[in-house]
């Protein structure tokens, strides 16, 4: 454990009690006692040291930290963890098998969807959001999806690539999917 | 960045969530959808003592219009339900044309119509719609719900009528008078950029001719601003080239924009002009012909 998670949680305080956090992360049920102030970003990273979700930005704005909260897309950073207990958390982790990439991974390791990498995971997610609800998106669909995410280093042309590569090997594994999604 | 400590309260009743935020006085703050108050309470912007989330009360994420055509928002309907409601579209078409435009898409999963209200930012865009809209706000405290109008609801930037230990239930748009149209535009330098400026329309019309309409301004103020005189400009008659454009330079003159780096005042000014006439001219039922006759 990092010093930030042991600073900010347990407390000391005796007036701000400790919560006991419980949720299922990539399908597994996991459990934790936070303080109320922690993040739920800090709580995957430093908590369940599952360092896959990045911090960016901090404020908000970036998207590096986005997590699927019940399977849609959320900015950790702007969460409390305690506001998980109870909810589905499926972070970049969650996204493979012991044996395969998700068609979404293998999207941007065909497309170069990423350089440094940084960005890759909040991408990743939110395109899950997107290709859960919509198998069948457009490009200008992937674009507007990912609207949310900034890459730093600015390759948004493959990570859109990427993502149209993941719907379409996604369709042609499903093909009944194709007709409907969540809509 | 984490916030300084606070009590941690989860209510499932808006009666207990009252009780709360009356037991912690003006230290309490309601969390909705955090968009606004997270980032606030990790700069130290904010730093309640109380936070009594309101997500685990359940029946107040419900969006209805009722049989009369009242439309009612839930303190807990997120930007993202009213980007999805299709159906919008016709009986709100002022709400469905923000939706998409609200902060970035990550954020609108989150947000809630009812906490943008709350929040008062001169530069939120649901404030202007609902300006525009002559909405109101129902908030409840312990002495019972008293119902708001948006413009009175919002007393400065940052600031509302609510009292500390009120919660705001619900949003409420009125009956159209006759046959509404309306619409939303918003310059942004980026997705999920604040607006440099903003301009939301409603109409009502009985035939051609107007006989409500609506324009609240975004950004362009210290708070959203109700551009009354703009729109009587273009009521008790069918619209026109003439009365749109009244209307878009009256809009522009009770603007009162700041310089800044989202642009100069004069350009703003401009900005919200060219919108008020845009969105006026596309709800014209013979704009073809118009644009005709003027040309000709
Ligand atoms: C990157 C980014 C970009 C953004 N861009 C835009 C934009 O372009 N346009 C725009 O309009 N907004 C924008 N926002 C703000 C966003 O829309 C927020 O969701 C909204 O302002 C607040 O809603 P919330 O539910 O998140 O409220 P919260 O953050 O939970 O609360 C905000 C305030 O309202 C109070 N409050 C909330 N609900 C209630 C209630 N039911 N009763 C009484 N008080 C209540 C809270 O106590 C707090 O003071 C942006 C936010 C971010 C992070
Ligand atoms: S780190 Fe959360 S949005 Fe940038
Ligand atoms: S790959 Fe470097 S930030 Fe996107």
């Amino acid at each position: 454990m990092t010093s930030l998670f042991e600073e900010v949680a347990p407390s000391e305080d005796d007036n701000i009690p400790v919560r006991r956090v419980e949720v299922r992360l990539n399908g597994e049920r996991r459990a934790a006692k936070v303080e109320p102030r922690l993040l739920l970003a800090h709580l995957i990273r430093q908590g369940f040291q599952l360092t896959g979700t990045h911090t960016g930005c901090d404020t908000t704005n970036c998207g590096a930290c986005t997590v699927l909260f019940d399977g849609e897309p959320v900015k950790s950073c702007t969460m409390l963890a305690v506001q998980a207990h109870g909810h589905e958390v499926t972070t970049v982790e969650g996204l493979a098998t012991a044996s395969e990439l998700h068609p979404i991974q293998e999207g941007f390791k065909d497309e170069h969807g990423l350089q440094c990498g940084f960005c890759t995971p909040g991408m990743m997610l939110a395109a899950k959001a997107l290709l859960d609800h919509n198998p069948n998106p457009t490009e200008d669909d992937v674009r507007w999806a990912l609207s949310g995410n900034l890459c730093r280093c600015t390759g948004y042309q493959n990570i859109v690539k990427a993502v149209l590569w993941a719907a379409e090997k996604l369709r042609d594994a499903d093909p009944g999917a194709a007709e409907g999604g969540d809509e | 960045m984490y916030p300084s400590r606070f009590k941690y309260e989860t209510p499932s009743t808006v009666e207990e969530a009252i009780g709360l935020l009356h037991d912690g006085g003006a230290d309490a703050k309601i969390l909705a959808g955090g968009q606004s108050l997270i980032p606030m309470m990790k700069l130290r912007f904010a730093a309640p003592g109380t936070i009594v989330d309101i997500n685990n009360i359940p029946g107040l994420d419900y969006m209805r219009t009722e049989s009369d055509g009242t439309f009612r928002v839930g303190a807990l309907v997120r930007h993202v339900d009213l980007e999805r409601a299709t159906e919008l579209k016709d009986s709100q078409p002022t709400i469905a044309a923000a939706a998409h435009l609200v902060a970035d898409p990550i954020v609108r999963t989150r947000g809630t119509f009812v906490g943008s209200l709350c929040h008062a930012d001169p530069q939120g865009d649901w404030a202007s719609c609902m300006v525009a809209l002559d909405g109101s706000v129902v908030a409840q405290g312990p002495k019972g719900r008293r119902t708001i109008g948006v413009d009175e609801f919002v007393k400065g930037p940052f600031t509302t009528v609510l009292a500390p230990d009120e919660l705001a239930v619900e949003a409420v748009v009125p009956k159209a008078q006759g046959v509404r149209s309306g619409g939303y535009l918003k310059l942004e330098r980026r997705i999920g950029d604040f607006a440099t400026a903003g301009v939301a329309v409603a109409i009502e019309r009985n035939g051609d001719v107007v006989s409500r309409a609506g324009i609240g301004l975004t950004g362009v103020g210290s708070r959203t601003i109700n551009a009354e005189e703009a729109a009587a400009a273009v009521v008790g008659q069918p619209l026109t080239p003439d009365t749109i454009e009244r209307a878009g330079d009256l809009a522009a003159a009770i603007s009162d924009p700041r310089s800044d780096h989202r642009g100069s005042a004069d350009y703003k000014r401009h900005i919200v002009a060219t919108f008020v006439t845009r969105l006026l001219t596309s709800m014209q039922p013979t704009r073809e012909q118009s644009t005709e006759e003027r040309v000709a």
